[in-house]
């Protein structure tokens, strides 16, 4: 037995099976990083005082981080597309490049989060540093998890590139799909807790 | 759309994707334990639901005991609770209020929504489009054991110190926060079975979307398939709020954030250790935010499969079946908007009432049309009494019971005297228990040869129908007279201390009984499943003379479900054709 359009598209919606899994995935995650920065909204509104971010938080590492992440969306990019160019090696480097860089997000994470706790700031502090832990801490997570589906395809994963290319490519793009996200919930998570 | 008509599947490439269930004859465990066949799935799912639906009522038995007779020592059974529960055999209000929180939790997450979705969903959907599997069967298999942890945390979290969860179902903020360890169990069990039906749900959709056999358009989709899509959409876009809120009353609990604590909160004459500024009000609008579309995913799958018995046993097609999609879809989108009407009590102002109070009204047009539909398709039918269709005829007056003493709820001048009265408790249990559970039970019934080849006893069935009425009105109907005389739905001692409860307790003994009755009555479901697994009439692929595509399939169908793929060249309900050889004409005969 065989589930039909896990490779192939179907012809009447254009997309494969993977691809429509992921997208209903992510429109989920939408609604969970929805609900929490509504949830910051309501604290906030409802706050007596809240303080600037940057008045508290790191803005020169958080810009860096968001370098950083960017940065490894185009190197994500880079690997899927070198796969289409039929470049295995290509892929390894970037794909390699992508989860290096995921790493460094995550070392400069633990920087920022150990100096605040030196400070005597924790989650339990105030309603500020509590969503601000709470939202960046989710968002690891995803970081963390995306570094391990990407360090799977390039490693062990990669052999599926022998026997059937065109799935890995499309599993590949769909990892992407949710790389792309978590730097977008970054891209919105920066203004929101550093700068405003 | 018309094209898939003439496409083809793609060619089987040996080799090329096997996967490890494709070498050879599977081992027992890969066969009947971890098999990744929808059909393997929906039943471990089913059976799972249906042992939680039991335990859930067991819990409210228990309550129904402590409601009738308070403070009397339980007979018989009394003495196995334990001291810190139960001493002497009478219930602590501590135990009272873990069973009510539990059984709500179980009921709705446990039993009900996990046999609806992941038992007749996981089992009918594939089968009825045709499809070989899910689109992603390890997806499914995963989704089950990520409930199936989800139900074992929550049962360990009676053996922790203090207790389960006794903040409700709807764990409200700042109660839940300073609550036993219990609560925790229940956060962490609640993002098991968040993740479950986010596994379950994007795979539905996939495979909705992906596998629909060749010639099966969106307007030949029986309309099972739509409900459990809109259901599936549901339970993606509205389940993450509430994840979201459970990790935010986790930080609560374990980190000591303030999300849901307000400044200066004292409890029990002591300021607690918490540096305040969240707003309760916070958790209520993300639980409800999930909520309220939850109650239409504890609806829609039932009138999906009423809708499939009605057709079928009074040999007509569907009326307004494409009003009945257009609702649907209404209705999913709407149930979005409604939540606060949970909320009129909290003193939300005009403004925001008078917004939820009109959504309110309109979400209960779609309902309207789809229940009338449904009783209009009986009009000139010649109609089966087969127990499934008993069960989905007692469905319709059931559920619109529940859902016309809804209305007063929903305009918040009339909720709030009623809202914390019993009147609400009985409201919702008759579109929940002889509403969906009915809808449930006709299924069972249903597809019961599907699934085994045989059919289960009419007789049994008849036994287990007609004392299940009886008993389930009877305890839910003296609930409306209880509400609206004011007696509140919290109380642990069903009114006795009260005066102005004094000539309407007395009901609370008759449903109680009516609750054990309703236990007995499901013996006869209970011998009759297991009897008719080995001992049942055996009957053909399609004993029902239906005309959806599952019935194509073997009965029981083997890993793959048809032995030739199905092409669909009809709507789903062409019953009683004129001219036509006979009185159904099925969608995959050419």
């Amino acid at each position: 037995m065989e589930i039909p359009y896990t490779v192939a598209e179907r012809p009447d919606t254009g997309l494969n099976n993977g691809k429509i899994g992921i997208w209903l995935f992510l429109a989920s995650e939408v609604m969970l990083f929805g609900a929490l920065f509504a949830s910051y909204l309501m604290m906030r509104i409802g706050a007596a005082e809240w303080p600037r971010g940057d008045s508290i938080l790191n803005v020169p590492l958080a810009t860096l981080n968001t370098v950083i992440l960017i940065s490894s969306s185009v190197t994500m990019v880079m690997a899927w597309a070198s796969l289409k160019r039929n470049d295995f090696g290509k892929f390894r480097l970037f794909m390699g490049g992508t989860v290096l860089l995921g790493f460094g997000f995550l070392i400069i994470k633990y920087i920022e989060y150990s100096a605040k706790f030196h400070h005597g700031l924790f989650p339990s502090t105030n309603t500020f540093l509590a969503i601000y832990f709470t939202l960046t801490g989710l968002h690891g997570l995803h970081v963390v998890g995306g570094m391990a589906v990407n360090a799977y395809f390039w490693g062990p994963g990669s052999k599926l590139w022998k026997t059937d290319p065109e799935h890995f490519t499309n599993r590949v793009e769909n990892s992407g799909l949710f790389w792309h996200f978590v730097d977008l919930v970054w891209i919105f998570l920066f203004p929101v807790l550093y700068l405003l | 759309m018309a094209t898939i008509t003439t496409e083809k599947r793609p060619a089987h490439h040996e080799g090329a994707h096997a996967g490890p269930h494709e070498h050879g004859e599977p081992g027992f465990l890969r066969k009947y334990v971890f098999s990744t066949d929808h059909k393997v799935i929906g039943i471990w799912y089913a059976v799972t639901g249906l042992l939680f639906l039991f335990f859930g009522f067991c819990l409210v038995m228990l309550m129904r005991w402590q409601l009738a007779f308070p403070g009397q020592p339980l007979p018989l059974i009394g003495g196995l609770f334990g001291e810190a529960r139960m001493p002497g055999g009478s219930m602590l209000p501590e135990f009272y209020n873990e069973l009510g929180a539990m059984h709500g939790t179980i009921m709705v997450f446990l039993g009900v929504v996990p046999l609806a979705v992941g038992g007749f969903g996981n089992f009918v959907l594939p089968l009825q489009i045709g499809a070989p599997d899910m689109a992603f069967p390890r997806i499914n298999l995963a989704s089950y054991w990520s409930y199936f942890l989800g139900g074992v945390t929550m049962l360990a979290s009676f053996f922790v110190p203090g207790g389960a969860a006794q903040s409700g179902w709807t764990s409200y903020a700042p109660l839940s926060v300073i609550a036993g360890q219990g609560q925790t169990m229940w956060l962490i069990g609640m993002i098991f079975l968040i993740t479950s039906s986010l596994l379950g749900a994007l795979n539905f959709i996939a495979t909705t979307v992906q596998l629909r056999a060749p010639g099966l358009t969106w307007f030949r989709l029986p309309f099972f398939v739509w409900a459990q899509l809109v259901t599936s959409f549901l339970l993606l876009l509205a389940f993450p709020p509430l994840e979201a809120a459970g990790v935010l009353q986790l930080m609560d609990r374990l980190a000591g954030t303030s999300f849901f604590m307000p400044t200066g909160l004292v409890v029990s004459g002591q300021a607690v250790a918490y540096t305040g500024g969240g707003n309760p009000l916070l958790w209520q609008h993300l639980f409800w935010f999930l909520a309220h579309p939850e109650v239409y995913v504890l609806i829609l799958p039932a009138l999906g499969i009423v809708a499939e018995v009605i057709a079928n046993n009074s040999r007509k097609p569907l009326f307004g079946y494409k009003i009945m999609v257009y609702s649907l879809w209404f209705l999913g989108f709407m149930s979005f908007v409604v939540w606060a009407h949970h909320m009129f009590f909290t003193g939300m102002g005009t403004t925001m009432a008078a917004f939820f109070q009109t959504t309110t009204m309109i979400i209960s047009i779609p309902s309207v049309a789809i229940l009338t539909s449904l009783i209009i398709s009986l009009w000139g039918g010649s109609i089966r009494f087969t127990t499934p269709m008993l069960f989905a005829l007692a469905f319709l007056p059931m559920f619109g019971i529940g859902g016309l003493t809804g209305l007063p709820l929903g305009l918040s001048a009339a909720d709030i005297p009623l809202h914390d009265t019993y009147y609400v408790i009985g409201h919702f249990h008759y579109v929940v228990a002889p509403g969906t559970l009915f809808a449930l039970f006709a299924g069972i019934y249903y597809w019961f040869p599907k699934a085994t080849g045989r059919r289960m006893s009419e007789r049994l069935g008849k036994i287990h129908f007609w004392p299940s009425l009886l008993c389930i009105n009877g305890i839910f109907m003296p609930m409306f007279i209880q509400g609206l005389a004011g007696v509140s739905r919290r109380l642990y001692d069903g009114g006795a201390a009260y005066d102005f409860a004094k000539d309407v307790a007395h009901w609370n003994v008759f449903m109680s009984y009516s609750a054990w009755g309703l236990a007995l009555a499901q013996i006869a479901f209970i011998v009759n499943f297991f009897w008719s697994i080995r001992h049942g009439e055996k009957v053909d692929d399609n004993p029902w003379q239906a005309t959806t595509i599952e019935w194509a399939a073997p009965s029981p169908p083997p890993h793959g479900n048809f032995t030739t793929p199905p092409t669909a060249h009809r709507g789903p309900y062409d019953y009683s054709v004129p001219g036509a050889p006979q009185d159904h004409s099925p969608q995959w005969a050419s």
